[in-house]
């Protein structure tokens, strides 16, 4: 591996990012209990009681819930905690 | 089956019986197994590499390692071969918490802090995706009724070991979120 002998060209890093932001989503599933999914958001989250239970509860009711969002990597590393942690979890770009 | 966890003073016990105690070895023996806990456990940083991840085609394998990625194989292909092998081998090691713990005879288990609630947490609801999975556990399904449908078979019994688990669980959680 070696250096490259001149500076490339530096792009501001300032531009601000236009890509749309990626999320975590969680996917309802017949087995996971409601009890232990809301205990599980708020410990890898830090959420609420109340914020994890209405998480929990949009899972249960409407099939889905979007758990966290930011950058590609960040969700990557969330969803493989949400499967250490047995839940259903996929990460996408927010379209 | 009736054990289930209570939490005294700092402590989380469980009294299981010696019948209680073999359920749970063995389901969660089966676990183990399936996860090819004897490679997993050898905590070889080499394993998985190399290998060619796929999706596993076993139901329970894929819902123990779902994908990452819902609408991009490629993705999800790349994603697994970074965190398969580490996700695989977790899972063992939490199981095997739990193998090591349980009374040989009937007993008390006790979970003195919170990192080793959190192994029981994640082996107990590991253990539950793959019976449900397997079961083909359903969310509107009535397992009572379905217990009393077939009395005596293996899927009658089955239920009523999956039943029992989420009861301790339940239980479990129930005493996690107490201490906030």
């Amino acid at each position: 591996m070696t250096a490259p002998a001149l500076d490339p060209v530096k792009t501001p890093e300032t531009i601000p990012h236009r890509d749309p932001p990626w999320i975590t989503i969680v996917w309802n599933d017949p087995v996971n209990l409601m009890s232990y999914v809301t205990l599980v958001f708020q410990r890898l989250f830090g959420y609420s009681r109340e914020k994890a239970t209405n998480l929990m509860l949009d899972v249960h009711h409407k099939g889905k819930a979007v758990v966290s969002s930011g950058a590609r990597e960040q969700m990557e590393h969330d969803v493989a905690r949400l499967h250490a942690a047995g839940l259903w979890a996929t990460l996408q770009q927010d379209r | 089956m009736t054990a289930r966890f209570r939490r005294r003073g700092g402590r989380i016990t469980a009294r299981f019986t010696a019948a209680e105690a073999g359920v749970l070895r063995q389901v969660v023996g089966e676990v183990v197994e399936l996860l090819g806990g004897s490679q997993a456990g050898q905590e070889d940083p080499f394993s998985g590499l190399g290998a060619e991840p796929v999706p596993p085609e076993d139901p329970v394998l894929a819902r123990l390692l779902p994908d990452g990625y819902r609408e991009d194989p490629e993705a999800a292909k790349e994603l697994r071969r970074l965190t398969e092998s580490s996700l695989r081998a977790e899972k063992v090691r939490n199981a095997r918490v739990i193998l090591g713990m349980l009374p040989a005879v009937g007993g008390t288990v006790t979970l003195d802090d919170d990192e080793v609630v959190d192994v029981w947490l994640r082996a107990l609801n590991d253990v539950r995706l793959a019976l449900g999975t397997r079961l083909a556990v359903g969310e509107e399904m009535d397992l009572a009724a379905e217990v009393e449908a077939g009395p005596g078979s293996p899927r009658s019994y089955s239920l009523v070991v999956y039943d029992w688990l989420g009861w301790l669980q339940d239980t479990l959680v129930g005493c996690a979120s107490d201490a906030g």
